[in-house]
């Protein structure tokens, strides 16, 4: 509980930093300094994060194996869940990636003690939110660009044309705005609810998901209830990227609070477990092969020193004996 | 050790979760649900640090003076050489797709059994050690400092995980629990926290060549003894060969098969199928144990151990390695032993002698698993085989957890066992294969004192068995695993009452029928074969 009002407040304050600054004519720090100081924490930090994961060795090569291995030319291989190529591994990684393979899995406890029965319900429920989640995530991420790139590029305005299909309302209804929020307020609500969940759930969870969720609404907020001057927005954000920065007239403070959390997302990211998204690349249990008995797998740091306790040894030991019982010995006693 | 309470109180796991957070409930030490630490003698044996006479249950584990220090450095060492570590340590969303995964969660209910908050109890001290993020928040952030309770939390958690890897299945991101436990039970063996019944396999391992610490003269005694049973029952004199220079073939398999029931069994069906094919292989008593102990202490004594194997391969100038039914030894062998030992340039690649079929699967490491092995000799038509003789038997199959989910040998050992019996069937689909559960016994956790955390974690095992035997009337589970072999009876016993364990080669060794043979009365275990005492009485 502590660590959800902890989260839940920061959210709340920083939302309030930045509507109360903005609004008392800081837009200069709200509109300039923060984002270039906070890309500039995301860029570095992230590329230290990869790099010092990149950079660790990987000693074994370890996959979890979910299905049958490569086998006697007869026996049907799992190549997707337990590969043997490079190219299955791909297959493999690609499908973890886009489609959340290993979530796909999941299954619910249920142990019936008056039947005398544990039983595994398959759970697709948090695969299902997981997955809309984030495709909207990235869905809106990249309608975003629009703000950034004159002119605005096909596919991004494809992407909007599809996302507006339905038409509804003015400006038209993004569906990936409405699923985004359903996918966040489920991630969030599981934590609340599930007991074995909000148990092991920390600040670090909660911040996240709220502060997802407020920039999600502040920007539901700033296109369909303020419905604030896009052409100015656009001209700020041209200017950040242009490195021409400029702060024109008469953006509304709703503004400011939604790029300020941003802002804060960006800088907060490398350090967090959203890092997620570099790590379930290198994730070693997933991205290499099951070929370890065909390929030699090479482990830098090997210590060649360490070695067994010989034959030699072993024989001096127990000669004797060896010898008594019959057994077969290199030096005779 | 008290008295279990019966299967229908112990399957009525409380859930609840505690109402303090996790970090302000204490481990308490209870006979049954820890084991005992490792003897100062074996410690000094394996070069160990710290030994001395400790005990769980009392507030002073005499730890040494600079522990912190020891750790600390231990931890940032493993960083450093682990990218496993540091991406498992980094990545955790705490999802809890993976907490309701765990045998030991799903029979205790104790919450630092799932394996999210097994791992963060060494999350926690990685944020309040080495992030600077975390540590501004504290405890809010799941971060703290190291305190010998911490230690004491360490003992009890990663010495009740299996290192079964069901976790790793079903996380996002793979997060593989069995490795953070390899890796936390790495530090705690630099502060000479550790358990004996590890440490002493490991030791005779080293010494005597298995892990019983049987001596070489008495290895040759009891497999005399095995093979006089073998002719009692098929009036065929074996002759297996130890440390034969020049066979074409070295077999190992974990030393338990040769010392326990029903192992000895198992034992009894290699050395039948070798007689069969005349197979030119020969044994080692050097390096007499396929199971590596080590693997549940460190990296250095998992490579140790398992380089006898190499060794003894290249002294004897054998072409290849046949491995026994064993679990743990194979995820050693297919997934470390070419990396930490190979290469094996001096062996070749494996080909079986009966049917010419090459095992390129196993063509760089040179060491194949005698279940390929006889299930390719049984495609290609070269075993007679009876399944009268296993008559009587309604069979399952166990999947160990490390031939399933660090290889993925699932059809091989199913065609065999399809082969020798009449009926077959599996438990159901979310307790097989890839989602196998644990029997509870692995890494090191068969010992006697912790039967009653074992029995609990055997819940989910037993409780398929259960349903199997009630729906199906299956009497019989079979499986390649020797901690399985040594596990299963008593969680059968417990959890599925009137349930045989076998191994594969147990069942392939009754079902051989030799060219010109006494027809046989008994099987392997001398039971008389159905059919036999009835008609007897019918007469
Ligand atoms: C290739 C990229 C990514 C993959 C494969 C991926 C995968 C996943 C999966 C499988 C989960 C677990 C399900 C869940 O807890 O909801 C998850 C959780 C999460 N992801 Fe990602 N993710 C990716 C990128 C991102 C990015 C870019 C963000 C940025 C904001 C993000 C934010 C989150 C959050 C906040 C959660 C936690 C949800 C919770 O607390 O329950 N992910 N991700
Ligand atoms: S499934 Fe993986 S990411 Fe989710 S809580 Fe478990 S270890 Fe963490
Ligand atoms: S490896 Fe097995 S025993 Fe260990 S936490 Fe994971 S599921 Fe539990």
């Amino acid at each position: 509980m502590a660590g959800l009002m902890t989260a839940l407040l920061a959210v709340v304050a920083l939302a309030a930093v930045a509507a109360l600054g903005a609004g008392a004519g800081m837009s200069e720090v709200f509109g300039i300094a923060v984002p270039y100081v906070a890309v500039a924490i995301f860029v570095a930090g992230f590329i230290k994060k990869v790099v010092g994961w990149a950079s660790t060795p990987q000693p074994f090569s370890i996959a979890t194996t979910g299905g049958q291995q490569y086998s006697l030319p007869w026996v049907k291989q799992a190549k997707f869940d337990n590969p043997s190529t490079p190219g299955q591994t791909f297959i493999r990684m690609a499908l973890e990636v886009l489609c959340f393979r290993s979530l796909f899995r999941n299954t619910k406890l249920d142990n019936r003690v008056a039947e005398g029965r544990v039983a595994y319900g398959s759970d697709k429920s948090l695969w299902l939110f997981a997955l809309m989640f984030h495709y909207c995530f990235l869905v809106v991420f990249i309608r975003h660009f629009r703000f950034f790139l004159e002119p605005v590029p096909m596919i991004i305005t494809g992407v909007e044309f599809v996302d507006s299909i339905l038409q509804i309302g003015v400006p038209t209804l993004y569906l990936t705005d409405v699923f985004l929020v359903v996918g966040v307020t489920f991630l969030l609500a599981r934590r609340l609810w599930d007991p074995k969940l909000s148990y092991i759930s920390l600040a670090n969870d909660y911040f996240p998901l709220f502060l997802i969720l407020a920039i999600a609404l502040s920007g539901i907020y700033m296109r369909y209830v303020a419905k604030v001057d896009v052409i100015a927005i656009k001209q700020l954000a041209i200017g950040l990227v242009s490195f021409k920065p400029y702060i024109p007239p008469n953006i509304d403070w709703s503004f400011y609070m939604h790029f300020f959390l941003v802002c804060v997302l960006w800088a907060y990211f490398p350090f967090s477990k959203l890092m997620h998204l570099g790590g379930v690349f290198l994730s070693p249990t997933r991205n290499l092969p099951n070929n370890t008995r065909m390929e030699r797998y090479i482990n830098p740091w090997n210590d060649p020193s360490i070695k067994p306790h010989t034959y030699e040894e072993y024989e001096d030991d127990f000669r004797e004996k060896m010898i008594e019982a019959g057994l077969p010995v290199d030096k005779e006693a | 050790m008290s008295k279990m309470a019966p299967p229908e109180e112990l399957m009525n796991v409380n859930y609840a979760t505690p109402a303090e957070a996790w970090m302000d409930v204490k481990p308490e030490f209870k006979l049954g649900n820890y084991s005992y630490p490792g003897k100062p003698d074996v410690l000094k044996y394996l070069g160990l640090p710290n030994p001395r006479e400790w005990n769980p249950t009392e507030e002073d584990w005499k730890l040494p003076p600079d522990w912190r220090d020891i750790i600390r450095d231990g931890f940032r060492e493993l960083l450093g050489k682990y990218r496993s570590l540091k991406i498992f340590m980094d990545c955790c969303v705490r999802c809890g797709a993976c907490a309701d995964k765990c045998h030991f969660y799903i029979g205790s209910g104790d919450p630092k059994n799932m394996p999210v908050l097994r791992a963060e109890l060494l999350r926690s001290i990685y944020r309040g050690e080495f992030t600077v993020a975390a540590k501004i928040l504290g405890k809010l952030s799941g971060s703290r400092k190291l305190e010998e309770d911490v230690i004491k939390e360490w003992f009890m958690y990663f010495y009740q995980c299996t290192q079964c890897r069901r976790c790793s299945l079903y996380c996002p991101y793979g997060i593989d629990t069995a490795e953070i436990t390899f890796l936390a039970r790495d530090l705690m063996n630099r502060i000479g926290v550790n358990i004996n019944w590890i440490l002493e396999p490991a030791a005779n391992c080293n010494r005597t060549g298995n892990h019983l610490g049987i001596q070489p003269h008495a290895f040759k005694d009891m497999m005399e003894f095995l093979v006089d049973d073998i002719e009692t029952i098929t009036g065929r004199r074996v002759e297996p060969s130890f440390q034969r220079k020049g066979a074409e073939i070295l077999f190992i398999t974990p030393s338990g098969d040769i010392f326990a029931e029903p192992g000895i069994y198992t034992f009894m069906g290699y050395l039948l199928l070798f007689d069969y094919l005349d197979l030119d292989v020969t044994w080692s008593t050097y390096a007499s144990e396929g199971g590596n102990f080590g693997s549940f202490m460190n990296d250095k004594w998992m490579k140790k151990l398992n380089a006898k194997m190499y060794h003894e391969a290249k002294r004897l100038g054998v072409k290849y390695i046949i491995g026994g039914e064993c679990g743990h030894m194979w995820r050693v062998l297919n997934q470390y032993m070419d990396t930490m030992n190979g290469p094996a340039d001096f062996l070749e690649v494996p080909k079986s002698p009966i049917t010419g079929t090459v095992f390129n699967n196993a063509k760089s490491t040179k060491m194949i698993h005698l279940v390929e092995f006889t299930a390719d000799l049984i495609k290609n038509g070269k075993l007679n085989l009876d399944k009268s003789r296993n008559a009587g038997i309604t069979a399952t199959w166990h999947d160990s957890c490390n031939t399933s989910r660090g290889m993925g040998f699932f059809e091989e050992p199913r065609y065999v066992l399809e082969n020798v019996v009449e009926k077959f069937v599996d438990m159901p689909a979310q307790t097989i294969r890839e989602q196998t559960y644990c029997c509870g016994g692995g890494a090191g956790l068969n010992n006697g004192e912790f039967t009653e955390m074992r029995l609990r974690g055997g819940l989910p095992r037993g409780n398929a068995l259960k349903y199997v035997q009630e729906k199906f009337g299956v009497n019989t589970m079979s499986c390649i695993c020797a901690i399985d072999r040594a596990t299963l009876p008593g969680l059968a016993d417990y959890w599925a009452p009137g349930v045989t364990v076998t191994g594969l080669h147990e069942l392939v060794g009754n079902a051989l029928v030799f060219d010109g043979e006494e027809p046989r009365t008994m099987n392997l275990r001398q039971e008389d074969l159905p059919g036999i005492e009835g008609s007897e009485e019918e007469e």
